[in-house]
Order: structure tokens, then sequence, then C-alpha cells
């Protein structure tokens, strides 16, 4: 059997985990025992309001149709109302949107930004005492919870120190100097549990490249070490950490969660948290799928960008 | 690195045993409140200081680690059976089990996994039931990956081939051939995983998300005092420290023996 092009798997694959995780979505509303309306509405149910709410989700139709209806809704663009605020959930999520993302690349910059140049280093320099320095300190930071970071970063740096902000958010139309200085604890307390990650991932693939003839070769050219490690070492090294660079995203909007809480970063981690101190389980189904499809995006995105590091693997339809 | 090791493995001796025993030690009551002793720093009455209530931030401390400690453990052992067995089988009969399997795996792996956990956990029910059970569900797909591919590896060897010749039934084939050389790789996984449970449940406690008040929990500790920093350090960085250093020692002990256990299917 001739198998199909790459780009035709690759967008069925998509499109089935896009399939499932609506359906995931979906059931994690409508899989609430009891009267789903009750159990929303809580104290603030009333015969009116109990109806109103049964009647916009389609409580009486059956399981298939009222998911068909929902997904219908959904790909319109309409995630539902928040239960007690009224506001479409999908603008609730826009709002709040660019805080995260915002969270989440800058903790990327800092994370590669430290990873990389300390793990080429130390593959550099394997079996010498920054490598094990290095390697103990990933260690440490793997062990410890972002939040416990959090705290103390706060500590020394907001409490004692009073250098930047302990909680809050200022807008980017506060300028830009501002915002980045209500981010940079935050950023700091998240990048530092990737670093480790990343870190020892380089470390390993760039000890393997190390050996191999080309490098031998460039060495015996007489080129500089650091134009061999960072020109012809890092980028056949890096293949496995563009793949987990796209895979920590989730990990990171987990992380994002603790500490959008913590510091009071009005993103969609708080929104998460607050839908579910107020029980507001439409709003969270919203999050959940939302934050979904933007996980599988940025895996094909990740995919992507995978292909154009290494030109072997190519998107045309060879087999 | 031996020594390391061995300090690390007594400290988990340790800190489990206080935490087993935790109500035996001359300790005070987690619960009981003393105004008197508010954000008390450390000395001969409170070893590790008092909170903003007055109460004992060690005894607290460790009654805290009974809820990481079930939680960190239950969920491994729910996804060691549950994504052990799916695995194996998976591997073993091929075909509609291991299609089957595989989709319901990555359709969980698409979803970034604290959410799915708190998506889970915000379900009415038995607080430290849903935390388990949470946690374990997560954890299933990278268990199920791992004893699938520790099956395909063992599926086509002579022993198993052997067995099979000589009639030996399926599930026979499977508990007295198969498991006894996967568990190796399945409990060195799992040993890590507790590090990452543990850090887990501190993260939801944090959140308030896991087993509420009285019940003391790491991460509600910390979060409760986060407002009183300035005053009692302790009552947050004692807390903090402590899971800390049993996390640490948790990954140190996994890695290690998933060196160990590496090297041994190396050779093999």
């Amino acid at each position: 059997m001739r198998r199909l092009p790459r780009p035709v798997r690759l967008a069925g694959s998509v499109g089935l985990t896009l399939l499932a995780a609506s359906l995931v979505s979906f059931l994690l509303v409508a899989l609430l025992p009891g009267d789903i309306a009750l159990i929303i509405l809580a104290d603030s149910a009333t015969p009116e309001r109990v109806a109103a709410l049964r009647a916009d989700l389609g409580l009486d139709q059956p399981l298939p149709v009222r998911y068909v209806q929902w997904l219908g809704d959904v790909l319109s663009g309409d995630f539902g109302r928040g239960v007690h605020s009224g506001v479409p959930t999908l603008d609730l999520i826009l709002q709040r949107l660019p805080v995260t993302l915002e969270l989440i690349v800058l903790t990327q910059i800092l994370a590669l930004g430290i990873a990389v140049p300390l793990g080429i280093w130390s593959a550099y320099r394997r079996g010498r005492a920054v490598d094990h320095a290095t390697l103990s300190g990933c260690l440490a930071f793997l062990s410890t919870p972002p939040f416990v970071l959090g705290l103390l970063l706060i500590y020394v740096f907001a409490l004692n120190l009073r250098w930047l902000p302990a909680t809050g958010f200022s807008p980017l139309s506060d300028g830009l100097g501002a915002n980045l200085r209500s981010m940079i604890l935050p950023v700091v307390s998240l990048a530092m549990i990737e670093v480790p990650v990343y870190l020892r991932l380089l470390r390993s693939e760039m000890i393997g490249t190390l050996q191999q003839n080309f490098i031998s070769l460039a060495r015996g050219m007489g080129l500089p070490t650091w134009r061999i490690l960072f020109e012809n070492a890092l980028r056949p090294s890096s293949l496995n950490l563009i793949t987990v660079v796209g895979i920590n995203m989730g990990r990171l909007m987990g992380g994002a969660i603790v500490i959008e809480q913590m510091f009071a970063l009005p993103g969609l981690g708080q929104l998460l948290v607050q839908s579910i101190y107020a029980q507001d389980y439409i709003v969270l189904q919203g999050i959940v799928l939302f934050v979904a499809v933007m996980f599988v995006a940025i895996n094909l995105l990740t995919d992507l960008v995978y292909s154009l590091v290494d030109p072997r693997i190519s998107m045309g339809g060879r087999s | 690195m031996r020594l390391s090791f061995l300090l690390a493995l007594a400290w988990l001796a340790l800190v489990t045993l206080a935490a087993v025993f935790a109500d035996l030690l001359p300790l005070p009551d987690p619960d009981a409140q003393s105004l008197l002793d508010m954000l008390a720093p450390p000395g001969a009455a409170h070893w590790a200081g008092a909170d903003s209530l007055g109460r004992d931030v060690l005894s607290r401390t460790l009654h805290g680690f009974r809820v990481t400690l079930v939680v960190s453990l239950g969920s491994v052992a729910f996804a060691l059976v549950v994504g052990g067995a799916l695995g194996i089988c998976a591997g073993y009969f091929r075909g509609l089990t291991e299609g089957a399997t595989l989709t319901v795996v990555n359709v969980l792996l698409a979803f970034p996994p604290l959410v799915l956990i708190i998506a889970m956990v915000a379900y009415p029910g038995d607080p430290l039931m849903k935390v388990v059970l949470a946690l374990g569900i997560v954890f299933t797909p990278a268990m199920v990956r791992i004893a699938r591919a520790n099956t395909l590896v063992f599926a086509d060897r002579e022993f198993v081939t052997a067995a099979r010749a000589a009639g030996m039934s399926d599930a026979r084939l499977i508990w007295r051939e198969l498991l006894p050389n996967l568990l190796p790789a399945l409990l060195a996984y799992g040993l890590l995983m507790i590090a990452i449970g543990a850090l887990a449940e501190a993260a939801l406690s944090f959140l308030g998300l896991s087993v509420p008040p009285p019940t003391p929990t790491l991460g509600q500790m910390m979060a409760s005092e986060q407002t009183n920093v300035m005053e009692a350090p302790h009552a947050v960085f004692f807390p903090a420290g402590m899971l800390f250093l049993t996390i640490f020692a948790l990954n140190m002990v996994g890695e290690e023996v998933q060196r160990r256990v590496d090297g041994r299917e190396g050779a093999a």
C-alpha cells in the first residue's frame, strides 16, 4: 500500500486529535454527576435561571446531539458564557491570553539563553569541575517547585532588597520598562525549572556531535573553538532540543497556572483557577479546549520547524 | 556518588518514618492554635517556629508529608498497574488493542498535564481520592508507552517463542515470562514519577485544590503564610526546604536506579 504524503497524514492526525480533544472537553461538563445546571448555578440557582441554563445547554437532548450542537457553536466561536458574569468565554480567554503568552515566551527565551551556552560549555568541558557543578545545579533546580523559587525570589528581591515589585502586573500601556519589571520574577521562577531539562538534553547531544569526524576536520582546519561549538556543532545537536522546547509549552502552561496565581498576573492560568473556585464549569471547559487546541497547534509548528532545521526530513511525499 | 546516594536514601527513610509516625512523636498537635505563639521564631517550644495561628510548623510539615506520600505513591501505583497492564497488552497483542490504547494515550497527551489534572480535580467528590486519581490518570500515558516499548523488545525473544511453543497461555506467559523482565524498567521510571507526583501535589495544594484545611498540606502551608513571609520566613521556608530536600533525594535515587537499570538492559 502506498503511504499518503506526509502533509496529508499530518493533517489527518491533527484533525483526529483535535476532535478527540473537543470530545474530552465536552464530556468534562456533560459527565458531571447530577443535574449540571444545578451544580453550575449552585447557590445562585433559581428556577428561572436553572431553566434558562438547561435550555442554553440543551440538556433535554440526547448526548450525541448535544455534542454536535456544542461543537457547531464552538466552531463558530461561541464557547458559551460565564455562568456568573455572563461574559462570553472566548472574550475572557482572548483578553487574558496575551499575559500568559508573554510569560511563556519570555520564559522560553530566558531558559534557552541560559541553557544553550551552559550546555555547550558543559559538553565541551565534560567531566571537569564546570560540568559537575552544572549537573548538580540541574538536579537541584529540577527538584524545586516553581512557586518555592518564586517565594524565595519575592522574599529576597522584592521584600528585602526592594528592587522589584512583589506581585501584580503592569500592562504594556504602562510602558515597556514597567511591564518587563513586573515580569522579571515570574519569568525567572518559571525559567529556572526549564533550564535543567534543556541543558541536560543539549549537553548529551553535543557530546555525541563533538566526537564526529567533521568536528575533528574543523579543528584540524584551525577554526576557533567558539566557532566550531556555536556554528558547526550546535545545529546538528539541537534537533531533540527543538522538539522538547515545543512539547514543554504544555508543561509551561501548567507552571504558568501556579505562577500567575502567586504573582497575581491576570493570565489564562489565573482565569482557570478562578473558574474552579467559582465552579464555573463552562469557562473551565472553554479554557481546557482552547489550551488543548493551542497545544496541538504548537506541536504541529514544532514539527514544521524541525523539518526546516534538519534537511533530511522533508515535507514531500516520498516514502 | 555512593555516599550521596546513601544519604538520599537515609533522608527519604527518615521523612517517610516521621510522616507515618507523626502522631507518636513528642510534637504539639498540628491543629492546636495558640495566639501567644503567633509567628514565633524557631525555639525550644516550637523547633521550627509557629505560623500565623500559632500552630507548630514542624508538626504541620510532618503531617503535611502524609498527604504528599499518599498522593505520590497512590498515583504512581495507579499508573503502574493500569498503564503497565495496558502497555503490556498493547505490545503483546498488537493489532486493534494496540491501536485503541495508543489513540487514548495520544488524546490524553494532547492536554497540558496540570490543566488536565485541575479540570479533573474540579469534579465533586472526595478530595484525596480525586487528586490521587487525577495524577494517576495523567501519569498513565507515559507508563503505557514505556511498558509497550519494553514489551516489543522482549516479545520476539527466544524464551517467549519457546514458552508459546510449549503451550503456555497468553495470560500465564505475560505473568511468568514477560512481567519479571519488564518490572525493573517500569519501577525505575515509577521512582522518578514519585518525585513528579510530590511536586504536582505541592502545586495543587498551593492553589488550594488538594486536600482542604484543616488537614495540613505543604503547598497550602506556604500559600497561607505567604503574606507573613517578612515577619516569619520560617513558616514559609521550613516546609519549602523540607519539600525541596525530599524531592532532591527522590530525584537522586531515581536517576541512579534508572542508570543502573539502563546499564543492565544494555548489557543483556
